[in-house]
């Protein structure tokens, strides 16, 4: 659901295919057309793009009317036990606490009852009102299967046989997965999505357990890891928060704010200063915390709020690294327009990208005379535009990390191409220079600069080894590295020790001069089990993974509250009486026992040490469905029409349905990539996909007099793109609470450069984004369509 | 020797057209760009400069509903080639293991080969006047290689091996998808024209993969191999014979009506 992994993820379907035949596992596919996941799946239920929170919300009140959740695992593994405060409320899409002028919650009024020690008070029977099994069954009360299918416009008995299915999961020997993607995250309640994928997975039982977990499938292969390392403006390396610079203005106030005292997180600090010290490793870090830079109070600084800032010239100079906004960004024409506002940008990419060469005259031409956000010709741009050319991922070598937290190495397997470069050396060449530029300088102001500890070898590249070593940490002696850590529960916080991303520190445990020392090199790819057990796949030995090697977290949660494997088949870890063991590393102090004080707080990076069922999003703490920002039909469940927690940048863009009355949606194919730099420049994968084209059912092009291959205009309130039209079986109008609506999808990887090309589907796309992430709103928004 | 062959299981295909890729770069054939036309299929059929190609075909079942079949689609390398009788100048070749080659060097581009060909694969490549087709990777296997699409096929949709072993998976695999939902799963190739060693495990009948349920030769191919090619000594004089004739009787008639053949365009 919310992913197409057969086409966007080929290799992870070989392994879907082999859970089938090996296992008799059912492939479940919803999606708002007939794909090639739908294709291989055994199930296939179609839902109109942006609903998917009102098709989770019928399977939990299935789930809980018919008790199929997993009982013993929510007793003691979630919250549902707790009790909630009676300042939590619910009324007509609201939860209480609602500033409609903010647009913001007071998220205190969500806070659960504790006991005078401080502990959270608990009942263990769930049939209290307050608690949050209870809040569940009533907050999901209106989503019975009628409401919800016309919402999503599933028809009954496929989403009947969907809930079905998948809700045998929730029976003690089953587990279920949900493989998600970008059709569940890229919308205005793209976080809620995600959030009701992992409650229903906690209802079931199937999170820390072999073959369960909520499994991002990533845009690319190293999403995981460019998160892990903070590619994100609100995180430093290891998810530790961005400072805000009236709210954490000195490191104890940062400390004092965001530690929490409960649960793994109590850590922070040591994390913290060893990553400050990894940085600046002469100083103090109570002292080199001021270097770091902060963010204004409150300010956004996501992509879409970059791009707005920029175009009301707040922002004179732009690197832009393998990144192709004016094809990937939301909105594409204002993302256009809005580097017209630039001094210099420089970008950095294999190939010039469409982006790189927006001041050309390839870039102003469109399809129809419709121009929102006032295209310039090249005469009347001044932006000074630079261009590096970085090398391929085979062209050097390094890490990447996957989706299951695997930090896998990968060797060079050929010299790069001409001037072409690795973006480590890109960067190391610019910092080394910015630090000459700096050179001698005794302002304060330039300490940050002038202190920062940057010692990567001497050659033309970093070496990778003194890399893994810093991330992996170590002791500082006399403001030099010592000693490596084994792990991050060696890291202090007081100065001593330094580790550039606590999350991955014992990758590199020891040096003894061997290439596996970095044990992102290991390659063994024997899955061993433990005595008396069967392999599970967790091929120890086999790369690294972060925290401490464990394939599975939180698998305290595959073995029963006593502490035995829920299925004696698909053993993770068990108790054996003295300590935990078994197939992965107990994520769980290896010898706690299970009946002992705290021996089932499964979760130990919350708080709470259980999995949250309740929990605070910036819209509530239960999704609620809202329909998208742009929605042909009303909210049948509450009043509130969209999220009430998002930003709404641009109001006058809001389509009206009127005049754009068919739902649009994007989408990539097997045969391109992302923003189809590295694809459309290939001839090979040009002749697959040649053209940008748009998928429509047979109903609405017959509405439309369209027939198969023929060039449409698609418009919305933002502009206009002209892409052929695949008329197809595939698609089908959504019966919407009794009336009949169309959806389109068009594939997003188009630019004006390459072998294939078309115009960028996102000029479409409009620039609204989710309450917690802002990641936009590409996959529901309104159109017309007409032939060209 | 034993033949070695390829198993094409379409229940485990996801059409991401990586084998198509594969061979073109094995191969090193050029992209053969043509508009989209409205469906994810690239071409009709097999081209000059691209043996092997992936079929998407929608379809609506009664009782599923909405089908989307995909087929690789490549030469079926026959066990009794028709395309190597026919070819008027002995270029194609079998190996003893059960690949149809073509030595290009002695292609003429007659298409004689196109048209004898049950499935009408070879096609014709016009910048050097020769005729192309899948090579089950002859080169790489006779290395001790798989070829090149099997290689690449991420889902294990495509295998490669010995034939006999291959289908005894290819019939536990139909067994288990008639178990599955599938009551129509058949074997392609195992039979047809003889044998073709390419192996085929489909999830329903053949035509609803856009194969012949019942392959046959051409019937014109009977008559050239009866009588034209045993007799092809004797035609020749023949031949010459009638182009002679031919050649006086146009120059009389040219000779008598001027007119008509200046004035040709009307």
């Amino acid at each position: 659901m919310g992913s197409n992994a057969a086409e966007n993820h080929p290799i992870s379907f070989k392994w879907l295919t082999e859970a089938r035949d090996k296992r008799g596992a059912k492939i479940i596919s919803v999606d708002p057309r007939f794909t090639r996941t739908s294709a291989r799946a055994d199930i296939y239920a179609p839902l109109r793009s942006g609903t998917d929170i009102a098709f989770m919300g019928g399977m939990f009140k299935y789930i809980l009317d018919n008790k199929l959740y997993h009982e013993e695992y929510v007793k003691w593994y979630t919250n549902a036990t707790f009790i909630v405060k009676d300042s939590f409320d619910f009324d007509d899409g609201l939860f209480s606490g609602y500033d409609p002028q903010k647009r913001a919650y007071d998220q205190s009024k969500w806070a659960y009852e504790t006991n005078e020690d401080g502990s959270y008070k608990k009942d263990m029977t769930m049939e209290d009102p307050r608690c949050v099994l209870q809040l569940l069954k009533k907050h999901y009360e209106r989503y019975d299967i009628d409401t919800v299918c016309k919402i999503t416009g599933t028809p009954k008995n496929k989403y009947l046989e969907v809930v079905k299915a998948y809700a045998a999961t929730g029976a003690p020997d089953k587990v279920g997965t949900i493989m998600y993607a970008m059709g569940t995250t890229q919308h205005t309640v793209g976080t809620e999505n995600v959030r009701a994928f992992a409650m229903l997975q906690l209802l079931l039982g199937n999170i820390g357990r072999a073959g369960g977990g909520v499994n991002a499938l990533r845009g690319e292969s190293n999403v995981q890891g460019s998160t892990d390392w903070a590619l994100l403006y609100h995180i430093l390396p290891g998810y530790l928060e961005t400072p805000e610079a009236k709210k954490h203005s000195n490191y104890q106030a940062y400390v004092d704010a965001l530690t929490p005292k409960t649960g793994y997180w109590q850590n922070k600090p040591k994390f913290l200063s060893s990553l400050l010290k990894a940085y600046w490793m002469a100083d103090d870090p109570v002292k080199s915390y001021d270097y770091l830079p902060k963010r204004i109070d409150g300010k956004h600084y996501e992509h879409i709020a970059l791009f707005e800032a920029m175009y009301n010239k707040e922002i004179e100079g732009l690197i832009i690294w393998g990144s192709n906004p004016i094809v990937g960004g939301p909105d594409a024409n204002k993302e256009q327009a809005a580097l017209y506002n630039l001094k210099w940008m420089v970008a950095i990419d294999l190939w010039q990208t469409e982006t790189s060469e927006f001041w050309t005259y390839k870039a102003v031409d469109r399809p129809t005379d419709k121009d929102v956000y006032g295209i310039k010709k090249p005469e009347e741009i001044d932006t000074e535009v630079f261009f590096l050319p970085a090398c391929n991922s085979y062209e050097k070598a390094g890490s990447v990390s996957n989706s299951g937290r695997w930090m896998q190495y990968r060797w060079q397997a050929c010299d790069p191409v001409g001037e072409s470069r690795a973006d480590l050396q890109i960067v190391n060449d610019l910092m080394l220079r910015i630090k000459k530029l700096y050179e001698g300088s005794s302002k304060p102001q330039d300490e940050p600069i002038t202190k920062l500890t940057w010692d990567y070898g001497h050659g033309d590249h970093p070496d990778l080894n003194i890399i893994a070593r810093e991330i992996n940490g170590f002791e500082v002696v006399d403001g030099k590295p010592g000693k490596l850590v084994a792990n991050f529960t060696k890291l202090k916080d007081d100065g001593t020790t330094a580790s550039g991303n606590w999350i991955y520190s014992g990758c590199y445990p020891e040096d003894n001069g061997k290439d596996e020392d970095y044990l992102a090199r290991r390659r063994d790819n024997k899955d061993a089990a433990y005595p008396g057990t069967k392999p599970i796949g967790s091929y120890l030995n086999w790369s690294w993974c972060w925290p401490v090697n464990r394939r599975i977290i939180y698998n305290r949660c595959s073995a029963t509250p006593e502490g035995q494997p829920w299925v004696p088949d698909l053993t993770s870890i068990f108790w054996n009486g003295e300590k935990w063991v078994g197939n992965d590393v107990p994520d769980f102090g290896g010898t706690k026992d299970p009946n002992g004080p705290g021996g089932r707080d499964a979760f130990i990076m919350r708080p709470e040490e259980v999995g949250c069922i309740f929990s605070k999003r910036n819209e509530g703490p239960f999704p609620e469905h809202y329909e998208p920002w742009e929605s042909p039909v009303k909210n049948l469940l509450n009043s509130q029409e969209l999220n009430p927690a998002v930003v709404i940048w641009e109001p006058d863009k809001k389509a009206d349905p009127e005049e754009y009355p068919i739902i649009g949606t994007t989408y990539r194919v097997s045969e391109h990539w992302q923003s189809g730099v590295m694809t459309r420049m290939q001839p090979w994968l040009a002749e697959l996909v040649p053209n940008v084209f748009v998928e429509m059912s047979e109903e609405l092009a017959r509405e439309k007099d369209i027939k198969n291959g023929n060039d449409v205009i698609i418009s919305t309130t933002r502009g206009d793109i002209k892409a052929i039209a695949c008329v197809t079986k595939r698609f089908k109008p959504f019966n919407i609470n009794g009336k009949s609506y169309h959806e389109i999808g068009v594939l997003w990887h188009f630019g004006f450069n390459g072998f294939a090309n078309g115009d960028p589907a996102n000029r479409l796309t409009p620039h609204i984004g989710d309450a917690n992430t802002m990641i936009p709103e590409y996959k529901a928004w309104l159109c017309d369509i007409r032939r060209a | 020797m034993l033949k070695m062959t390829n198993l094409y299981d379409v229940s485990k295909c996801t059409a991401c057209r990586g084998c198509q890729v594969a061979c073109k770069d094995w191969n090193q054939l050029p992209a053969v760009i043509e508009p989209f036309t409205g469906n994810y299929q690239t071409h009709e059929t097999t081209n000059g400069d691209t043996y092997t190609i992936v079929k998407f075909i929608e379809q609506i079942d009664d009782v599923k509903g909405i089908q989307w079949n995909f087929l690789k689609f490549q030469c079926m390398h026959c066990f009794d080639p028709e395309c190597m009788k026919v070819c008027p100048t002995d270029c194609i070749k079998q190996t003893e293991w059960g690949a149809v080659i073509k030595d290009y060097d002695k292609c003429i581009g007659c298409h004689y080969c196109t048209y004898a060909c049950p499935f009408e694969i070879p096609q014709y490549r016009k910048r050097q006047d020769i005729t192309t087709k899948c090579t089950l990777c002859y080169e790489r296997v006779e290395e001790g290689l798989t070829p090149a699409c099997a290689r690449t096929c991420p889902t294990g949709a495509l295998q490669f091996g010995e034939r006999e072993e291959l289908l005894i998976q290819a019939r536990e695999r139909v067994k288990f998808l008639k178990a599955n939902g599938f009551p129509n799963a058949t074997i392609y190739g195992e039979k047809e024209l003889g044998g073709l060693n390419k192996l085929y495990v489909l999830t329903d009948t053949p035509d609803k993969f856009d194969l012949p349920v019942d392959p046959k030769v051409s019937g014109n191919i009977g008559f050239w191999q009866n009588w034209v090619q045993p007799y092809f000594g004797w035609l020749i004089p023949v031949t010459l014979g009638a182009s002679a004739l031919s050649f006086v009787t146009s120059r009389l008639l040219a000779n008598k009506a001027p007119a008509h053949t200046e004035g040709g365009h009307e």
